[in-house]
């Protein structure tokens, strides 16, 4: 948010508001905010993507090898996908 | 400028009727409104049109209280509707009627000038159903010469398409048939 | 050029706005617009136009999918009445924000409360606050040369603005008579394809209809303000353009006998033709007596009303709505906020009248001017007044 730039005069708002650079909201990094953020132990998690599908982000991301993990740029440390985890393969744990 | 009232019924034509006098109007290069009376109505009710027509442009666009013609479709509609009201003292009523005009005249308490025509028999034998729009067209145009009767043929055989020569002669023998009285 | 032809005013400006070859109509049917969305329906059926006639189920999708299309880059038209006009509300102020060329034929009828089909103008007045240019036709011909100006108009870069033509509903809608129809050939030397500022396209993705914080709103607006300002413009010059091509004279205000006039009488719509007659028998008379029509309602004509009444002692301003536990009139309140400021602003007399169909004659117009001009000098300046109306 410390990077967004207004437009000093009203003459240079966009007509119709319209953003012309796609994917912007990716500029925003939410995972800013993060106060606790989850960890994978993968010795527990059985790859159903349960965490996935919960994410309201839609952050958490399937990696090669068919684990899971946050992308941290946008993981606002919810909590839900821990919530949801049934092998409670998920835990939240504080930022450092 | 000529102003005319139509009565009939909803689903006679009324409307037709004034489109069809409008169209011929323009196509001798007259100027001309044609328009209903205004709002939504059902098969039977009685219901108005109304036709100006003039050699310059037409401006005036509100309802026509003052008609110098007025024609009934239906002479069932006496006693249920106003016919004559707020005709011109020169004006004149066409009837679709078989009756003697002094009779209509007398239910009317009318004392204007009238000119009758049995549209209805008119209609059942050229066209086969009572509807006495196109016919009531001849009568109308007889009586005031408002159109030439040529400039009502374009319009009804683009209306009418297959059956637009029997509208035509119909239309042909009211304009024949009529009495002015 | 032209040819004549005898109509249905409402059937003429479908036939109107097929010339100018929309991509997408997407409209729902009301009393009294109905014939024009059918008629339209019929033409792409019949195959004279080749658009995507979408069979919404309300006016709310009718004018959401008109936007929808525009951003996509197709000219569109929808059109509608009142209660219609009210359930496209939500998206009207949208439309205007997006800066999409939508074009909108209103057949303008009384809002409901009692229920009414009858034409008077607080449909489009309820609406005149949310970004939309408003053009008024009076009768046939403007009907259908607006709805081909308008496409123009709306879809300049310098503009990007929705446009409504308005159209007495039956007063106008249900009329037969004759009017001069341009060519495809003229419609399409006027009008050139659509070319959009923005589109949504995969090779060149935007975003449309964003979210505005506080911090933008403001500018965002303001831009928005100037933008429907600014339209004025390009309207005179799409005006001056139609005049050469077609011979025919549009401005934001019509006058009609205003030389040495000292009364004057302010129309909108199809009344104003008939008042023209009034003045006709007035001026007869030897009243000094003029009309005047407007035609272009947003963005409001300022400097063509000033000078328009340079001169006017007494201007008397029709309406055909009331703004409830207001000042009268909407067109009567701002001539007034207009004229507020000006050495020599006239008198100003609003009458309300022709409410729901209520038809307005020759005389009554007569009637009104003589009230105020003959009036009693003790006789109460009231803000304004209703006319016709039983025991008023």
């Amino acid at each position: 948010m410390a990077n967004k730039k207004w437009p000093e005069d009203w003459q240079d708002v966009t007509p119709g508001c319209i953003v012309f650079e796609p994917g912007s909201a990716s500029q925003y990094h939410t995972g800013s905010w993060r106060a606790q953020k989850p960890i994978w132990d993968n010795t527990k998690c059985i790859k159903c993507g349960v965490c996935y599908i919960y994410c309201p982000e839609g952050c958490i991301i399937e990696r090669e090898d068919g684990f899971f993990e946050a992308n941290l740029d946008y993981c606002k440390g919810c909590g839900i996908c821990a919530h949801e985890c049934w092998p409670l393969a998920i835990k939240m744990v504080e930022e450092g | 400028m000529i102003e005319i009232r139509w009565h009939g019924r909803g689903g006679q034509g009324a409307v037709t009727s004034v489109e069809l006098l409008a169209l011929a109007a323009i196509g001798e290069g007259k100027y001309a409104q044609g328009f209903p009376s205004f709002g939504p109505e059902r098969r039977g009710a009685p219901v108005a049109a109304f036709n100006r027509v003039d050699t310059e442009r037409i401006r005036i666009r509100s309802g026509i209280y003052h008609p110098d013609v007025v024609v009934v479709l239906d002479e069932g509609l006496i006693g249920l509707v106003n016919l004559t009201e707020g005709i011109k003292p020169n004006g004149i009523l066409i009837v679709n009627t078989s009756r003697p005009a002094a009779e209509i005249k007398k239910i009317l308490n009318y004392s204007g000038s009238i000119a009758t025509v049995d549209a209805t028999g008119i209609a059942w034998k050229e066209l086969g159903v009572p509807i006495t729009n196109t016919t009531m067209l001849g009568a109308l145009v007889k009586v005031t010469a408002v159109v030439g009767l040529d400039a009502l043929k374009e319009p009804v055989e683009h209306r009418f398409g297959r059956i637009a020569s029997k509208n035509l002669t119909a239309l042909k023998r009211a304009y024949d048939e009529i009495k002015i009285h | 050029m032209g040819i004549r032809k005898g109509m249905e005013i409402a059937l003429a400006a479908a036939e109107a706005v097929a010339l100018c070859r929309p991509d997408v109509v997407a409209a729902y049917p009301i009393t009294p617009n109905t014939h024009i969305p059918e008629h339209l329906s019929d033409i792409v059926a019949e195959g004279r136009l080749d658009a995507e006639f979408i069979c919404v189920e309300s006016e709310h999708s009718a004018l959401s999918a008109c936007m929808g299309a525009s951003g996509a880059g197709a000219r569109v038209f929808t059109a509608t009445s009142s209660q219609g006009l009210l359930y496209m509300a939500e998206i009207m102020s949208i439309a205007s924000s997006m800066r999409l060329p939508v074009v909108m034929a209103l057949g303008n009828r009384a809002l409901s409360g009692p229920l009414n089909i009858w034409n008077d103008h607080s449909d489009i007045m309820s609406q005149r606050d949310t970004g939309w240019i408003s053009l008024f036709a009076a009768h046939g011909q403007e009907v259908i040369d607006m709805m081909i100006q308008a496409f123009k108009i709306a879809e300049n870069r310098d503009v990007m603005l929705p446009i409504n033509v308005n159209l007495d509903g039956f007063q106008l809608t249900h009329v037969v008579e004759v009017m001069d129809f341009p060519t495809q050939e003229e419609v399409d030397e006027f009008l050139p394809v659509y070319k959009p500022f923005a589109s949504l396209h995969p090779d060149h993705p935007c975003s449309m209809g964003t979210l505005g914080l506080p911090e933008i709103y403001s500018e965002a607006t303001r831009a928005r303000e100037a933008a429907v300002v600014n339209s004025k413009k390009t309207i005179l010059k799409v005006w001056d353009e139609w005049e050469k091509r077609f011979g025919r004279k549009y401005e934001p205000i019509q006058s009609y006998k205003m030389k040495g006039a000292e009364i004057a009488m302010l129309t909108m719509g199809s009344m104003g033709e008939t008042a023209e007659v009034a003045i006709d028998a007035l001026r007869e008379k030897g009243v000094p007596i003029g009309l005047l029509k407007l035609v272009l309602w947003r963005p409001f004509p300022y400097e063509e009303l000033k000078k328009a009444v340079k001169g006017v002692k007494s201007l008397i301003v029709m309406d055909r709505c009331v703004s409830f536990g207001g000042p009268g009139g909407p067109v009567a309140s701002e001539i007034r906020s207009a004229l507020y400021n000006e050495a020599g602003c006239p008198d100003i007399t609003n009458y309300i009248f022709g409410l729901g169909g209520r038809d307005v004659a020759v005389e009554d117009f007569i009637k009104m001017i003589d009230q105020v001009r003959l009036a009693d000098k003790k006789r109460p300046k009231e803000h304004y007044e209703f006319y016709g109306v039983r025991g008023e």
